[in-house]
């Protein structure tokens, strides 16, 4: 095997997708948000007062809450193209859907990182069956499954498929998981930011967390948007190869 | 001329009782788990510092579900075995209705195996069951729907990826948490002695999941099976 | 006019590979349709698209002028024969042909399905769990389940495989009295002799497409076992 031929006609490879070749290597988003984040970092370790009580593990906060909200953001995306892809058989709401499963994972094993790291100093123990961090724990396992099933099935359109209805069925299960965990006693602190008074945080802290979440949720869809361009260059590659395989 | 849904569901599931008559070695060799497995449990267990009323809606429901899964497992194999899913599907009857068929035939399967596990914990734990047991055997069967609802989706899928066995429990288990919290919940209060009514929050969570699941699972079984 | 059995730019990929592509096809009532080619052609893929088993990438699939997919009367009209027997080993043979029966609303299940049997002679092992049985019992077993509804498409992917010399004639019997009765075949097979036999038409695939299909009558029997190796590159 030599060179690829192109496939004359082929249905997987459309213009849009293979726009993807020609795209120059440095990815613009990407460098913005890891800017972004080195400077959240930088503003909430360097020029963000203590807090009192809880000393500066409160730092944690910043990062534990923006990774924990960006993960949401994408299970969200998966939950939502799941349903596209059963709808309109998209391939692109497939890969979407893969795409923002994988860093939904990376997110959410930063929360289950972050939290104990919290937990440990202020409320004295490394893991507690809260409401909330038992629900993400549960996210993870779910996010985690859903990835196995992908790598587990061969065929893409059955893949697509399955992997959408399992995304449908994850996103009815998290109401039963939130409740069953919630008649549980909680100990996770109420949400101080979204208060509908005025947020208990001192000013410069509302701005680092605020600053923190935007260059998260950038880097969230960065991270996306790079998956996806893989996905897309991957799917190329692999009609290219079938196409040859099938002589045509 | 095309038989109605709930009539060649149940055709669906005569065939698969019958198939699990015929063989029977899965029926006795998922029993026989399910005793080991609360027997196992009984030398885990310090008597002096956890009463058998506390530990024992833990054991019959952790048993219960993974004695559950292990029914579920074989429930496609026999579909894929000569392809006889694909006479399934040329057949002029409707995808909802071999998923119902299949989800009774696995209810049916699972019922049966309550009928053995509930007694043999109650026995082996010296539980004052008497009067609660009707009640405990209707609280199983609601939990018992959902299991299965959500079982049967989830084996079909499995059936047709590699590592089958692997991903049916690891997609299963974080479905079964709501199942397993209620049924236990509302076990232990029951065995407490409290009035029924008591029981009332849970079950609600074991009632709703049973309809939004068996809802959700038939809608989209169809999606599994097409090809 | 609509005919029987009808494909339109019938196309199927796997992950971007074509198995079928483009194919059209119809046949009338009476018809049958003799496929060739070598393995891997997309014989088998064709005839689980014409059975509503597989959701066509693009083209149509119709059966007197009803879209198979999705269409359960449609789906009603068709029988199917695979290289797999679709039969359940622990079952007794007239169990699997009787929940075939039923599942096609036959009125009278019990009597189609022993008629059926008899038809292909294995009414004697009707009590016999299938598994139980050899493969060539098996096949005739499969074949008539696949007829226990009387279909008027019936489509075989080779199902002289694993038959003996009466099981053999007994299938040419069979096949020949079901196109009196006006049903239409389908038969993919790796004996041309064979398949020339029973044909109204011919047709070989190769890579995909149909890349030679005429009436029986229109083609030399002599010389065509060796045309179709020509055009298929000595592979058959």
């Amino acid at each position: 095997m030599t060179t690829r031929a192109l496939p004359d006609d082929a249905d997987a490879a459309s213009p849009a997708s293979m726009g993807a070749a020609s795209r120059p290597l440095f990815d613009w988003l990407f460098g913005v948000a890891v800017l972004a984040m080195v400077a959240a970092f930088v503003r909430a370790v360097y020029f963000t007062p203590i807090e009192a009580l809880q000393g500066a593990a409160q730092k944690i906060y910043y990062v534990h809450v923006s990774a924990a909200l960006s993960a949401y953001l994408a299970l969200g995306i998966v939950a939502l193209m799941s349903i596209v892809y059963l709808w309109l058989r998209d391939e692109r709401a497939d890969r979407l859907a893969e795409s923002a499963g994988e860093v939904a994972l990376v997110f959410l094993t930063a929360v289950l990182t972050t939290g104990p790291l919290w937990g440990k100093p202020i409320w004295g123990t490394w893991w507690t069956w809260d409401a909330r961090l038992t629900l993400t724990l549960f996210l993870w396992f779910l996010t985690a499954g859903y990835l196995v099933l992908r790598g587990a099935v061969d065929d893409p359109s059955m893949r697509a498929r399955y992997s959408a209805v399992i995304g449908i069925l994850a996103a009815l299960l998290i109401p039963f998981i939130h409740l069953s965990v919630y008649l549980f006693n909680t100990l996770h602190p109420k949400p101080i930011l979204l208060k509908p008074d005025k947020p208990s945080m001192p000013n410069e802290m509302v701005v680092t967390f605020v600053g923190f979440f935007i260059a998260c949720a950038l880097l969230c869809v960065a991270l996306i948007r790079a998956r996806y361009r893989y996905g897309v260059a991957r799917d190329v590659v692999r009609a290219m190869d079938a196409a040859e395989e099938g002589g045509e | 001329m095309k038989p109605s849904l709930l009539l060649s569901a149940w055709f669906i599931a005569r065939k698969d009782l019958a198939i699990e008559f015929r063989t029977r070695t899965a029926f006795l060799a998922v029993l026989v788990f399910a005793v080991l497995g609360i027997a196992t449990f009984y030398f885990a267990w310090d008597a002096t510092a956890v009463a058998a009323i506390d530990l024992a809606p833990g054991v019959l429901w952790v048993i219960f579900t993974f004695s559950g899964l292990l029914s579920l497992q074989r429930s496609f194999g026999v579909e894929l075995a000569d392809r006889a899913m694909d006479a399934l599907l040329l057949a002029p009857i409707d995808r909802e209705a071999i998923f119902l068929g299949k989800a009774l035939a696995n209810l049916l399967f699972v019922a049966g195996i309550l009928v053995v596990t509930v007694p043999s914990v109650a026995l082996l734990y010296n539980l004052p069951l008497g009067r609660t047991l009707p009640i405990l055997f209707a609280i199983a069967l609601i939990a018992a729907i959902g299991l299965v609802a959500v079982g049967t989706l989830f084996s079909a899928m499995a059936a047709n990826t590699r590592l089958a066995e692997l991903l049916l429990p690891m997609l299963s288990l974080p479905f079964f948490v709501p199942i397993v919290y209620g049924a236990a919940q509302t076990t232990s209060m029951l065995l407490a002695g409290r009035p029924v009514a008591e029981a009332w929050p849970f079950m609600k969570i074991l009632i709703a999941f049973d309809l939004v699941f068996l809802t959700a699972c038939t809608l989209t079984f169809p999606y599994i099976l097409e090809e | 006019m609509t005919h029987v059995l009808e494909a339109d730019g019938l196309t199927r990929s796997f992950g971007g590979r074509r198995a079928v592509h483009g194919v059209t096809l119809e046949l009338d009532a009476g018809e049958c349709l003799a496929l060739f080619g070598p393995n891997g052609a997309g014989k088998t893929t064709l005839l689980r698209l014409l059975a509503g088993l597989l959701k066509p990438t693009a083209g149509t699939a119709r059966i007197n002028g009803q879209l198979l997919r999705g269409d359960a009367t449609a789906r009603a009209q068709v029988g199917f024969i695979s290289h797999q027997s679709m039969l359940y080993g622990a079952l007794t043979v007239r169990e699997n042909v009787e929940l075939a029966a039923r599942l096609y609303g036959v009125r009278e299940p019990t009597a189609a399905a022993a008629q059926a049997l008899s038809e292909m002679r294995v009414l004697d092992r009707a009590e016999s769990a299938v598994r139980a049985l050899s493969r060539g019992l098996q096949q005739r077993v499969s074949i008539a389940r696949a007829m226990v509804h009387r279909p008027r498409v019936l489509l075989l992917d080779e199902p002289y495989a694993g038959l003996d010399p009466l099981g053999a004639a007994t299938l040419t019997e069979m096949l020949a009295r079901l196109r009196g009765d006006g049903a239409t075949l389908v038969l993919v097979t790796h004996n041309i002799a064979e398949g020339l036999d029973v044909a109204t038409q011919a047709a070989v695939m190769h890579r995909g497409r149909v890349v030679r299909r005429e009436r029986r009558e229109e083609l030399d029997v002599g010389s065509y076992a060796d045309a179709y190796r020509e055009l298929v590159g000595g592979v058959t």
